[in-house]
């Protein structure tokens, strides 16, 4: 049997699977990167499909590695095409030049001009003749045979995957699949231009997740136990992946008629004690908005996350943008303060939520998680996330005195909350401005007590240093956030590989914002650089407005759809560098 | 869970010390005095009722009672209080609130929460018109009716909230008046005690928008008709009778929706296990 070859090798392989609908382009790279992962190295997997609800062309981009993958690839080393139907839509997504491989896996197909003009090497599979004589044999397993013998990835690692997969469908099947990982191993056998992955580091435990994934297990593990929510691209997997996990641990989700019923449902269950959340994605945020005020002025501890997507209105469903930071921060009417959280990385999807669903409890506060759309239905390999347990968690009345005040005034601005059943507990929540008690009152000393109140509660609490991530050293700095922290990362990576002359600093709390961390944060750097993806520079504005942002700092800011690359970040720092 | 009749409840530990913002002869004063005789009379201790509503000057009664209570935004108590039934199924939830909450803004909560069917009493005060913005036309307001917003008549069939409730899935439908309290309050009684999604549409005048609404006093009357459990004859029913028949009009046999709730199977660690790849 035909191993992988082994020979000088390299660190990272960027792999592109395509094929029209039911090619089984999708599955193919799936067990690709989960046999990577196997093999101990990183990855990062997107995808990107055509506009039909089924049927569609589909592309799988892989990206494996010996070091943790921080964004997608500037360059395609690999290109394996099932079938090149309307593969012309991928235009923009499949960087491909001269030193890359493309195999097609149809024999003298006419060739889109992404592949011509890249003047890319070019092999072939006989995909139809190969599992026509191999009876069984399926062209997208044969298709992942050559893709994973080019990465150089052992075959083993594919095979049993390929068992576990068709474990229940019989021996024969099974027979059939590894037969057609093996007819792959055998045709890339014969195949040159591409070198295969340096064998991986055995540096701990891994985990295949998604973002979106990773959120609803962050939250679970915040002890989240009900949520109510309306589909929306992308956040419906974070509810799909909840659904029955919940259910097994106790708690609920109920697929609500809209989001105005979504954002009511959670505000009314955590009225009754349970750690709550919703997810949508802008458009469902939007109509969440008053609400989301109703749950500051009443002080009810909710979590919204947020999937960004491109936006505005319905906008780009499936493609990824940071413009929903604006609605975010500032889209409640009145003077309502509360958290807006935004994770760095795929793995961090799963600790800002947790962190998150702890903030809201600890304060009684709603919190928007920003997540986006390139986080959330990616798939990432990542180091097993640690498990930060909080200690904090909602302060009860459990046995209220007889003079019991809801809204009482206290040193920290939280008051301790009566759930219903606690005898003496009464009160009625109310949108309504209130005084101590609850009731409603228009009195201008009520009015300032209150909203004070509910200020001091979100600015007199210690985010610790969860408030950033504040890496390497030197004068210059780059300040940025969400998804465009991992280009970024990479990008400082090739250009200053020890981090003594540039920063990075993540932010994490977006709201309420932390001047004075970010200034030490900053302390001795001549030179700032903002990076974001937006078109009206909101994080931009944002820090200058509430996070003192020294005067001269410069800005990068594009908007969406398509993801930050390394290169481009890299090309934008030479420049502002030199 | 309750309190025995060594000192029975009555309706005033129900009762807040809270001054209503109600006009003078609003009928919803006497829908307060029936909620709380009916809680008296269910006696379930105030801490374990929660009275949830919206925006309007039906839905400030929260606040009116001893219980806990949700004042929430306009036209979205259906939703708090499935939220907080679906985790606290131990609490007795009753949501309440006006025909321009629950009709309009709240239409499409209205309808879901009937389809719904969770084990909720919704008591909407109809008086057929806005009152605390103070004079506009409601979803069940007459076409004819003149007013500063819509001059000459909004020209709109009423909607007809129970047939949209019976069409909906609701499992106990009622009609009542505010000026029998005593009779709404049996009303909300049976209601509380019907599993489901209870509706109970009280015709509540408004004195100050609509005087003429005194007259529903002459014209309401005893349903002549026993309660069906026949969703279509109720339907036909409330659709030709003439708009003031009081009582029982529907009682269904749906099963209560309530999914399990606070009984863990497995430890959230567990789910670790399915992200090693």
């Amino acid at each position: 049997m035909a191993e992988a070859r082994q020979t000088e090798g390299r660190d990272t392989l960027t792999v592109a699977m395509i094929g029209s609908g039911g090619s089984g382009v999708m599955t193919a790279a799936e067990i690709l990167i989960r046999a990577a992962a196997r093999a101990g190295y990183y990855g990062l997997m997107t995808k990107s499909f055509g506009p039909q609800i089924r049927g569609g062309e589909a592309a799988a981009f892989v990206v494996l590695s010996t070091a943790p993958v921080e964004a997608p690839s500037d360059r395609v080393d690999l290109l394996f095409a099932i079938d090149w139907q309307n593969a012309g839509r991928f235009a923009g997504e499949l960087p491909l030049d001269a030193d890359s491989l493309v195999v097609s896996g149809q024999v003298d197909a006419e060739l889109p001009s992404i592949v011509t003009d890249a003047a890319p090497r070019i092999a072939e599979v006989d995909l139809k003749s190969l599992t026509r004589s191999h009876k069984g044999t399926r062209p997208n397993m044969v298709a992942l045979g050559v893709t994973a013998a080019l990465a150089g990835l052992p075959r083993a690692a594919v095979a049993t995957l390929i068992d576990e997969r068709l474990a229940g469908k019989g021996e024969a099947a099974m027979q059939q699949g590894t037969a057609a990982i093996d007819l792959g191993y055998e045709e890339a056998a014969a195949m040159t231009g591409v070198d295969g992955l340096t064998a991986a580091g055995d540096d701990g435990e891994r985990w295949i997740i998604s973002g979106n994934q990773a959120a609803g297990f962050g939250a679970l593990r915040g002890g989240v136990r009900f949520a109510a929510a309306y589909p929306i691209t992308p956040a419906t997997e974070i509810l799909e992946w909840l659904a029955p996990r919940l259910q097994k641990a106790g708690g609920l989700l109920m697929q609500a008629e809209d989001e105005l019923a979504s954002i009511n449902m959670i505000i009314g269950g955590s009225f009754g004690g349970a750690a709550v959340l919703t997810a949508t994605s802008g458009p469902g945020l939007a109509l969440m908005s008053e609400s989301i005020g109703l749950a500051v002025a009443a002080e009810i501890p909710i979590l919204v996350i947020d999937v960004m997507r491109g936006g505005p209105s319905t906008g780009i469903p499936t493609k990824s943008e940071q413009s929903d930071l604006n609605i975010a921060v500032h889209g409640l009417h009145g003077d309502a303060p509360h958290i807006v959280t935004a994770p760095m990385s795929i793995a961090d999807c799963l600790f800002t939520a947790q962190w998150s669903t702890h903030l809201a409890e600890s304060m009684q506060v709603p919190v928007i998680m920003l997540s986006d759309q390139s986080f959330g239905q990616a798939l990432g390999v990542v180091e097993k996330p640690a498990d930060v347990a909080f200690a904090t968690r909602r302060l009860l009345a459990e046995e209220p005195a007889e003079d019991y005040l809801r809204y009482a005034l206290t040193a920290n601005g939280v008051s301790p909350m009566a759930l219903p059943g606690t005898a003496g507990g009464q009160y009625t929540a109310d949108g309504l401005e209130h005084s101590q008690s609850g009731l409603p009152s228009s009195m201008a000393a009520d009015h300032n007590e209150q909203l004070e109140k509910r200020l001091h509660k979100v600015t007199a609490f210690d985010y610790g240093d969860h408030w950033a991530r504040v890496e390497g050293g030197g004068d210059a700095a780059i300040v940025t956030w969400g998804s465009a922290t991992g280009p970024v990362r990479e990008a400082l990576r090739r250009l200053d590989p020890g981090g003594e002359r540039v920063r990075l600093i993540a932010i994490r709390l977006l709201s309420p914002a932390q001047p004075r961390q970010l200034a030490e944060a900053l302390a001795g750097c001549e030179r700032i650089m903002v990076v974001e993806q937006s078109q009206g520079a909101q994080f931009f504005g944002h820090l200058k407005a509430q996070f003192d942002l020294p005067a001269g700092a410069d800005l990068f800011s594009r908007p969406g759809p398509q993801p930050f690359r390394p290169a481009e970040i890299t090309a934008m720092l030479e420049e502002w560098l030199s | 869970m309750t309190v025995e009749a060594a000192c029975p409840l009555t309706a005033r530990d129900y009762k807040s010390d809270y001054k209503p913002v109600w006009c003078p002869g609003c009928g919803d004063f006497s829908v307060l005095l029936a909620i709380t005789k009916a809680l008296a009379e269910v006696g379930r201790p105030p801490e374990e009722v929660a009275v949830v509503s919206g925006i309007g000057c039906s839905s400030r009664v929260p606040a009116y009672t001893n219980c806990y209570g949700f004042h929430g935004v306009h036209g979205r108590a259906l939703p708090l209080a499935t939220g907080l039934k679906l985790t606290r199924p131990d609490l007795l939830v009753l949501a309440a609130g006006g025909d321009g909450d629950g009709y309009s803004i709240g239409g499409n909560h209205f309808m879901h929460a009937c389809r719904r069917n969770v084990d909720l009493t919704y008591v909407v005060m109809d008086n057929q018109v806005y009152g605390m913005t103070k004079g506009q036309p409601s979803p069940t307001t007459s076409p004819e009716w003149d007013s500063a917003l819509v001059p000459g008549g909004t020209g709109l069939r009423p909607f007809h909230p129970l047939v949209i409730a019976l069409a909906a899935g609701a499992n106990f439908v009622a009609r009542s008046f505010s000026g029998d309290p005593n009779g709404t309050a049996e009303l909300i009684v049976e209601a509380i005690r019907h599993p489901g999604f209870s509706l109970i549409e009280v015709l509540s005048p408004c004195v100050t928008f609509r005087p003429e609404e005194r007259e529903w006093a002459k014209q309401v009357h005893p349903a002549p008709v026993e309660p069906t459990d026949d969703r279509g004859r109720a339907a036909r029913r409330v659709l030709t009778d003439d708009g003031f028949n009081i009582g029982v009009l529907y009682r269904g046999r749906r099963r209560p929706y309530q999914p399990p709730f606070g009984q863990a199977q497995v430890e959230v660690a567990e789910f670790e296990a399915e992200f090693l790849p």
